[in-house]
């Protein structure tokens, strides 16, 4: 099969469903033209398909999805683009308060189908404001929809999924993901919210991991086969939905959860799958839960301290030891 | 259109609009005096000139964002009394089966695009469904309702420059109430007429006596008519009064007893009235006749209210995804 990046997968979606759905269009800042988005996702796409519907916006957050839920609830299946996942906090009112309760509040009379993106993540040295996961916020917000792609494949299948559902959806996509290479067909499919993937099968213990974590967690499974221990990763795909059932399922095949996600530990992504295996399968597990997250700090700048608070390999690791 | 030729059908249609705002309003404020309304209200009374100045030169199939004080918007536009009051009452027929209340109604089929409670946050919506209506290339028109505190909301700004530079068919409707809660706008503004930030976007501003029906009509058909031919916003402020507190706990003290009284006297249905009778467009008969009919609706709304049904408790589960 051929490969292509995270980036061009995510480019392909888009361009699919514009070529698709006359009302599917693009607005952020700098995704036009001149610039093709901060991290060239959307390079392109304006010589295809104007700038109209390849929006520049002024420095705008909030009015970016603002101007998203009206169109989104008009007829119009936007997807906005915030340059990094940390200034979503400007757009939250938005993504919060209106987008994810449009519907309920009006009793069901309005949808508002529309794909906020977003990249999350540290690793690059671009210090507090432009490092962080924070996922969670989102999936404690009823009415969003939250996705957390970690291969071109996903990336491209959700993406198109995402455009064609008519809940709004928060797409958080992670910035080290970007030049990751991986296999994506050429034809046509999309993958459904709510569906994990389990990304490698194992036996021992079950490590759940999201986004660039999945790639950590995976290079920590193949280490520890060289020692005999078979590790299951579960990738959940979507935070919301949810894909509880092939995670507790997982967890009562192994008797063992490592959790594993960059965001803050406390509140955190983790900390929701950590009780839902509680809540659900504590009579399964032989050991108890183990969370592998950022340990409650902004990000740093300086590499040597970024690097500390970021989860790797080694910490996953550790933990899985800790579990058998 | 000048309002001079306007014909004596839509002047007494817009009598009829502003008088059952008026008395939807004053029968709320009873029911509220009784504990029927759950949670707060905010009353639109006093300033329905705005509501109904501004839906009487807007087609069906023009969109319109509303506020927390959204109830004459609601029927300015051409909302049923009966859906809006059962959901002021949080009964499964409302407008909002009951989710929404008094804050919260909209209608999308008349293009009502509902009411946020976010001081502020209808203003970048409006601009997005000025988006969707160039994108679909209708010949649409938004009108976006927001107060003079949310002028002060940075999405006033983010909104107005995004529709100003995709020269979006959005008339900005400012209602100047003169008091953002309790507070009073010299408080917390440096400028006199809202209207003046206009210029900042490069698009008309234009300040016009919100209590003057007629005035409001004049500038919102002058915007909408330029909205409509792809001449970009227009941000027009409705300079009013609220006669009520800004909700149900507020006997508005802050506000001194001339000031009310002075805004009282520019009463804006009692204002249109008095222009109708003198103008001789219709008999006092009629309007007697029209305030009965009126008196009737409303009357008939609440007796369907009342008789509704609250939604059943587990019905809060549905409608937060599709």
């Amino acid at each position: 099969m051929r490969k292509i990046t995270y980036r061009e997968a995510l480019r392909e979606a888009l361009r699919e469903e514009m070529r698709r759905d006359p009302s599917v269009f693009l607005l952020g800042e700098d995704i036009g033209r001149y610039w093709g988005g901060a991290f060239k996702v959307t390079d392109g796409l304006a010589e295809e398909f104007g700038d109209e519907r390849v929006r520049d916006t002024p420095i705008s957050e909030n009015a970016i999805i603002g101007v998203a839920v009206g169109a989104a609830i008009t007829g119009m299946r936007p997807v906005a683009e915030i340059m990094f996942g940390d200034l979503a906090a400007l757009a939250m009112d938005q993504i919060a308060n209106q987008a994810a309760k449009i519907r309920y509040m009006f009793g069901g009379q309005a949808k508002a189908p529309l794909v906020v993106r977003t990249p999350f993540g540290a690793g690059v040295n671009i210090a507090s404001h432009h490092s962080q996961s924070l996922e969670a916020w989102f999936m404690h917000v009823p009415g969003l929809h939250v996705a957390v792609p970690s291969t071109p494949y996903d990336a491209k299948g959700l993406l198109k999924a995402a455009i064609r559902g008519n809940n709004p959806v928060v797409f958080c996509e992670h910035k080290l993901l970007y030049p990751v290479e991986g296999e994506v067909p050429e034809g046509e499919y999309t993958i459904p919210f709510g569906v994990a993937d389990v990304k490698r099968e194992g036996e021992d213990v079950t490590v759940v991991a999201t986004l660039y974590m999945v790639h950590k967690a995976l290079k920590a499974a193949e280490k520890m086969a060289d020692e005999g221990i078979s590790v299951e990763v579960v990738d959940p795909r979507t935070l919301a939905p949810l894909d509880k059932k092939t995670i507790i399922g997982s967890v009562k095949k192994t008797g063992r959860l490592v959790v594993v996600s960059e965001d803050c530990k406390t509140a955190g992504v983790t900390a929701e799958i950590a009780a839902i295996a509680a809540e659900e399968a504590i009579d399964y597990l032989d050991a108890p839960i183990k969370r592998v997250a950022e340990p409650d700090t902004p990000i740093p700048f300086s590499p040597p301290l970024e690097q500390y608070v970021i989860p790797d390999e080694k910490a996953i690791i550790k933990a899985i030891k800790e579990v058998l | 259109m000048h309002t001079a030729d306007l014909p004596k059908e839509k002047l007494v249609e817009m009598y009829r609009l502003m008088l059952k705002i008026r008395l939807f309003e004053e029968k709320v404020f009873e029911l509220y005096a009784q504990n029927l309304v759950p949670g707060t209200i905010h009353l639109y009374t006093g300033q329905e000139a705005v509501a109904v100045g501004v839906c009487s030169t807007l087609r069906k199939d023009d969109y319109i964002t509303s506020t927390h004080r959204g109830h004459g918007h609601c029927i300015a536009k051409g909302a049923d009394i009966k859906r809006v009051m059962a959901e002021i009452l949080g009964k499964k027929t409302g407008y909002c089966k009951g989710k929404g209340g008094s804050m919260h109604i909209a209608d999308f089929s008349i293009g009502m695009l509902g009411a946020t409670a976010v001081v502020g946050a209808g203003i970048p919506i409006a601009v997005g469904a000025g988006l969707s209506v160039r994108l679909r290339k209708t010949d649409q028109v938004v009108a976006c309702f927001f107060g003079d505190g949310a002028s002060n909301q940075g999405t006033f700004h983010e909104s107005i420059n995004m529709a100003a530079v995709w020269r979006l068919p959005v008339i900005f409707v400012c209602e100047n109430n003169l008091y953002a809660m309790g507070t009073r706008q010299s408080v917390v503004m440096a400028i006199e007429n809202i209207s003046d930030r206009a210029a900042a976007y490069g698009i008309p501003g234009v300040t016009v006596d919100g209590n003057d029906v007629l005035a409001v009509y004049e500038a919102t058909f002058a915007a909408v008519e330029r909205a409509r031919k792809g001449g970009g916003p227009t941000l027009i402020e409705c300079k009013t009064y609220r006669h009520r507190g800004h909700s149900r706990v507020d006997p508005a003290k802050y506000r001194p007893k001339e000031e009310v009284a002075a805004w009282l006297a520019r009463d804006p249905v009692k204002r249109l009235k008095e222009k109708l009778l003198q103008s001789n467009v219709v008999a006092e008969n009629m309007l007697e006749q029209i305030e009965k009919m009126v008196s009737a609706e409303i009357e008939e709304a609440l007796k369907y209210a009342l008789e509704s049904p609250y939604p059943a408790p587990e019905e809060a589960l549905e409608d937060v995804y599709v």
